[in-house]
């Protein structure tokens, strides 16, 4: 079987207040992806740009994006599956490549979310849910995500302390990697000082320090078929299992609160795939949009039974030292998230480290790599495998 | 000349601020105004939808009718804002919630009178429709 590669990787660094456009705030991921893949732009077939919508006043970016990066007259279309925008891009280049209709196709996710209010962007983000029958109620991506902190809490006794835990290893890598956004360390008992910053309620049970933060930001993919990664690239990395679900968009129609099923569904479709197990995986990047969604991504994944992922982070296995080694490029929580983007940044941290050009991140010599990457609260869920 | 068609547009007065304002399900509103939170029932196969819908995915009927919700359902989880979106900073702080009725669950809010230290996941609740200070209907949950 004809197998497919990424031979190229790039992302900006994630900032507040990008001092730019979106396009020229694309062409720093684009630049980065392409001068890695050590290709020329004529080479790539085809692009998928991807984003959240309604962040820009730019209708339709995909055909100003591929004008600015010199990918006219190639086809490009816009994809979006909210905060996971670029695995589901990915999943799209894959098939683009498989089934033999291009050769190298582009995968570049951005979002730009300083142009509007945080406020302003609560809502956007809360319109990500049921606008219908939730959105009326006043809702917001960290209540949501709250819900099953609380469920999750009241089932399993995970603990505050072990939420602030996720929290305090995401900042012990946000200051070796020179992209994240949130560079300076963060301990337990800053969330346990009632007048320090990070421990002000957000949504109950979560903490500000609990939730990551909105970020402008772009990364880039180059996918290309196994004839052309092993022509063009040193190190290509396989992409071996591709798993993808859908959930209810409305908590009503949601039987698991304590996990995401789309994150199950989707790994358990990756691992076969892919002929691994939990157990094979050396190195994973999950969608710590709140440091309850790493304990659920433990679970879900199948690092840890349910109600044990608490067990996890509070033994370190997830450190970069640890037996799984988890977010240690500092996850969403240090580097920040912007959504159309964070797909892409975790796949090049993976691809990175399967090459060993992690640098200070780098853990000891991983073969098989995965990436889980949600969109909404659980709404949909990407889980990728990737081996060199 | 002919007259200008009236657009049907009730569901803008559901909740604090209404994303929508014409849907097939409109007559929700006007059950809420007689204090009433109504679901809907597929006729041909008794699927069992709330939110109500008006069309089943099931069967593809759009032969539904709706349901009053009544009885006791037990509390999920919650979650209380101390932060609110555009549009909604007036209400708080205000829970958002997720109540089991066994055959369907409900998204809403807690009603805003119960003290914090009695509200427990498991407790029995039940939904009742809530005017806003702004004129506009939702629904709560009390304790049952």
């Amino acid at each position: 079987m004809e197998k497919v590669a990424i031979i190229g990787v790039g992302q900006s660094a994630f900032v507040r207040g990008y001092p730019g456009s979106i396009r020229e705030l694309a062409f720093e991921g684009f630049k980065e992806a392409v001068e890695d893949a050590k290709v020329s732009v004529g080479d790539i077939d085809a692009s998928i740009i991807c984003s959240a919508p309604e962040y820009d006043k730019q209708r339709s970016p995909s055909g100003v994006f591929a004008e600015y990066l010199g990918l006219i007259p190639q086809p490009t279309c816009y994809l979006e599956s909210l905060c996971s925008s670029t695995s589901t891009g990915l999943r799209m280049a894959y098939s683009l490549v498989k089934s033999g209709l291009h050769d190298v196709v582009a995968v570049l996710g951005f979002q730009k979310m300083s142009e509007i209010s945080s406020a302003e962007s609560q809502e956007r983000m809360g319109r990500g849910a049921d606008i219908q029958w939730e959105s009326p109620f006043g809702t917001m991506m960290p209540a949501y995500y709250a819900m099953f902190a609380k469920a999750h809490m009241e089932k399993y006794g995970t603990t505050l302390d072990d939420l602030a835990l996720i929290r305090v290893k995401a900042a012990t890598y946000g200051p070796i990697n020179e992209k994240a956004l949130f560079r300076k360390p963060v301990t337990l008992e800053m969330f346990n000082d009632p007048a320090h910053f990070m421990s002000g309620p957000v949504a109950s049970p979560l903490r500000v320090g609990d939730c990551c933060a909105n970020a402008d930001g772009s990364s880039c993919l180059i996918v290309a078929t196994e004839e052309k990664a092993k022509a063009l690239s040193k190190q290509p990395v396989w992409i071996l299992g591709l798993g993808a679900a859908s959930a209810s968009v409305n908590m009503a129609g949601r039987d698991l609160i304590t996990g995401l099923a789309v994150a199950r569904q989707a790994s358990e479709q990756a691992y076969k795939m892919a002929g691994v197990t939990p157990k094979d995986i050396d190195v994973a990047e999950v969608h710590d949009c709140f440091t309850i969604s790493e304990i659920l991504a433990y679970e879900d994944l199948g690092f840890a039974k349910p109600g044990e992922g608490r067990e996890l982070i509070s033994s370190k296995e997830t450190y970069k030292e640890g037996s799984i080694p988890v977010n240690v490029d500092g996850g969403l929580l240090s580097k920040g998230h912007p959504i159309g983007a964070t797909g892409g940044s975790q796949i090049r941290t993976i691809v990175l480290q399967l090459r060993g050009d992690a640098g200070k991140m780098q853990v000891k010599d991983p073969g098989v790599g995965l990436v889980h990457n949600i969109g909404g609260v659980g709404l949909y869920g990407n889980v990728t495998i990737l081996g060199r | 000349m002919s007259k200008k068609k009236e657009i049907d547009d009730r569901f803008k007065k559901f909740g604090t601020v209404s994303f929508t304002s014409v849907t097939k399900v409109n007559d929700f509103i006007d059950f809420l105004e007689k204090g009433k939170v109504m679901g809907t029932c597929c006729q041909d196969c008794g699927m069992v939808f709330f939110p109500p819908r008006a069309d089943c995915y099931h069967c593809l009927s759009r032969n539904v009718e709706w349901f009053e919700v009544s009885g006791k359902g037990k509390l999920v989880s919650y979650s209380k804002l101390k932060y609110a979106p555009v549009g909604f900073e007036g209400d708080l702080p205000y829970s958002i919630a997720l109540v089991d009725y066994g055959d369907h669950k409900i998204f809403g809010r807690l009603a805003g009178d119960i003290p914090d230290d009695e509200v427990k996941l498991g407790m029995e609740m039940k939904t009742v429709v809530n005017k806003l200070p702004n004129g506009q209907l939702n629904y709560v949950f009390e304790k049952a």
